[in-house]
């Protein structure tokens, strides 16, 4: 099997970085990611698309060009569209590619998984034409798509990105409805100071929201009661705002109320992980460097607690740097010459962070679903079951699966995973550290019968996909 | 003629043909397949298995496998799949009817 000195698992904004950065410094290096192309989410196809479409996304999304440029060189054998699904012991990772399971072994392991969507369930969120911003944005990013009667719910910046490119793009959505009050930007106030050495964040989001005022997109802002309505998709949102019940005829929903590390990979590994009150999800309890409790597994961008792609990129090289002199390739004076301007660079990239987190809270109905919302999507688990649960005696997550199968379809948690912790928490007067959440094993994602049989000679050598 | 779509495409691409569910569709070439059956005015991808409720793509990016079609006889994600010719897609049809 071909061993690498290093392994990382997505070619985002961190796993590009720290690829170029430990390649750099002599590392053999193998990046996997789902993808055809690279750039991770972010910069999701920047090579193909800033181009065609740069001037609706914005510089902040064609910079990433410099990072998809930096991992074309020796020393960096990027494989694509390899959908990993074990990483075990000896690092030995499998991931299935063209229908064939395939593997590769590393003496180190770099996550660089990136962030999902926070979970969102409101009534009518498992409807055709409801879809995360996220995806809002993959369509128009990858694709060119875009929505011509949307109504974008939720809070955060993402949201008035979002909708500053449609409105760009001559298509503005149909009204923001935001769940943030005036309430939260006053208690985010006491993070001023943070607010004003991150001030270029500050500046954009300025600069976003005068782009949709300009366009005069509505905007409601204190949301309560929000459901999505419609037989067998969404045809309008009803909602109150400022005391007055409201419905919007729509056919699509963009939901967004931040996003959350995605832990599935780590937690596989063992690797620790603590609620974080700040940003109301789990993280993975990581060194300055990146490094984790499992000797040779780091964390590195959103994966590790979410700061943005600027940030990701800078904590991808800061491990890099930490994994290059772990093998041998960097000594530690050396190491720490480079890795002291990062660190401070990365502070400053985090420190709007508390601001932002606070100003833009999670939207509390869909923290706490009413009885009746689907919360695993899967298999179709209501928040009421889950309570139900929990008054049987049901005190964590795990549990929750012999009780009704939530977590155990294919999405294995990911868009259901918090919301259980979240309700077993409420319900039974415990934190979110006590309830915990679902152990994740192998496989990551589903992987055939077919593809296991023709998993690849373990002797032959992995190809670079790339169009380097 | 296509039908009416609650998406928008920016940019004319060469199409190819893909048959869905039996009925040829013309597609860009090279396109993510959530994307393009989206703007071609597909809004519901699949029933699910549980209920047979109706579902399409949530997060295009791998992760919720909503969007769930059975192409060539294996059950893929639409949005990790890109268009080529003579792609047979089949929308899964609720209770009893394929998923991974």
């Amino acid at each position: 099997m071909q061993r690498f000195d290093l392994a990382i698992i997505g070619a985002g904004p961190a796993g590009m970085a720290a690829a170029q950065e430990a390649a750099t410094h002599g590392l053999r290096v193998v990046l996997l990611d789902e993808q055809a192309r690279a750039g991770g989410q972010i910069y999701r196809d920047v090579d193909r698309v800033a181009d065609l479409r740069g001037d609706i996304l914005g510089p902040d999304y064609t910079d990433g060009r410099r990072l998809t440029a930096g991992i074309g060189r020796d020393g960096i054998t990027h494989v694509t569209e390899a959908v990993v699904w074990a990483i075990e012991e000896d690092f030995v990772i499998s991931f299935t590619k063209d229908g064939k399971g395939a593997q590769v072994a590393a003496d180190r392991v770099l996550l660089a998984t990136g962030a999902l969507e926070r979970p969102m369930p409101l009534p009518g969120w498992t409807l055709p034409g409801v879809m995360t911003a996220g995806a809002g944005q993959i369509l128009l990013k990858q694709s060119g798509v875009l929505a011509r009667h949307a109504v974008l719910v939720g809070s955060g910046p993402l949201l008035y990105l979002i909708a500053a490119q449609m409105v760009r793009a001559g298509t503005p959505p149909l009204a923001l409805v935001e769940t943030q009050t005036k309430a939260d930007l006053a208690r985010a106030g006491r993070h001023i100071t943070g607010a004003l050495r991150g001030w270029s964040y500050m500046l954009k989001g300025v600069k976003m929201l005068a782009e949709i005022t300009r366009a005069r997109v509505p905007r409601y802002t204190g949301a309560t009661q929000i459901t999505i309505e419609g037989e067998g998709k969404a045809e309008a949102i009803r909602f109150t705002s400022g005391g007055k019940a409201r419905r919007i005829a729509c056919d699509t929903v963009f939901l967004h109320h931040g996003v959350v590390p995605n832990t599935q990979a780590g937690r596989s590994l063992g690797v620790t992980h603590r609620w974080s009150t700040e940003q109301s999800c789990f993280v993975p309890v990581l060194d300055a460097s990146g490094g984790t409790n499992v000797p040779g597994i780091f964390i590195a961008g959103d994966g590790g607690g979410i700061a943005g792609a600027k940030a990701a990129e800078i904590a991808g090289r800061i491990a890099a740097l930490r994994v290059a002199e772990e093998a041998g390739h960097l000594t530690q004076n050396a190491r720490d010459q480079r890795a002291t301007p990062l660190l401070a660079a990365l502070a400053h990239e985090r420190a709007a962070r508390p601001f932002l987190d606070t100003a833009y809270p999670p939207c509390a109905e869909a923290l706490g679903p009413a009885d009746a919302t689907v919360i695993c999507r899967c298999e179709e688990v209501t928040a009421g079951a889950i309570r139900s649960y929990a008054g049987l005696g049901c005190l964590g997550p795990n549990q929750a699966k012999a009780f009704g199968r939530t977590g155990m379809g294919p999405c294995q948690g990911r868009y259901c995973g918090l919301t259980v912790t979240a309700l077993l928490a409420e319900t039974n007067g415990r934190t979110p550290d006590e309830t915990g959440y679902f152990r994740i094993r192998p496989p990551l994602k589903p992987v055939t019968l077919g593809e296991l049989a023709a998993m690849a000679d373990p002797d032959a050598k992995v190809s670079d996909g790339s169009d380097h | 003629m296509k039908p009416a779509s609650p998406f928008l495409e920016l940019h004319d691409c060469p199409r190819v043909t893909v048959l869905l569910d039996g009925q040829p569709l013309d597609l860009p070439e090279g396109a993510n397949l959530a994307a393009a059956l989206l703007a071609a005015g597909v809004e519901v991808f699949r029933k699910t298995p549980v209920s047979g409720a109706p579902r399409g793509p949530f997060c295009m990016m791998g992760a919720c496998f909503d969007c769930l079609v059975e192409i060539d006889g294996v059950v893929r994600q639409a949005c990790m799949v890109e268009v080529t010719a003579g792609l047979e897609v089949r929308k899964p049809d609720g209770v009893g009817d394929a998923t991974v």
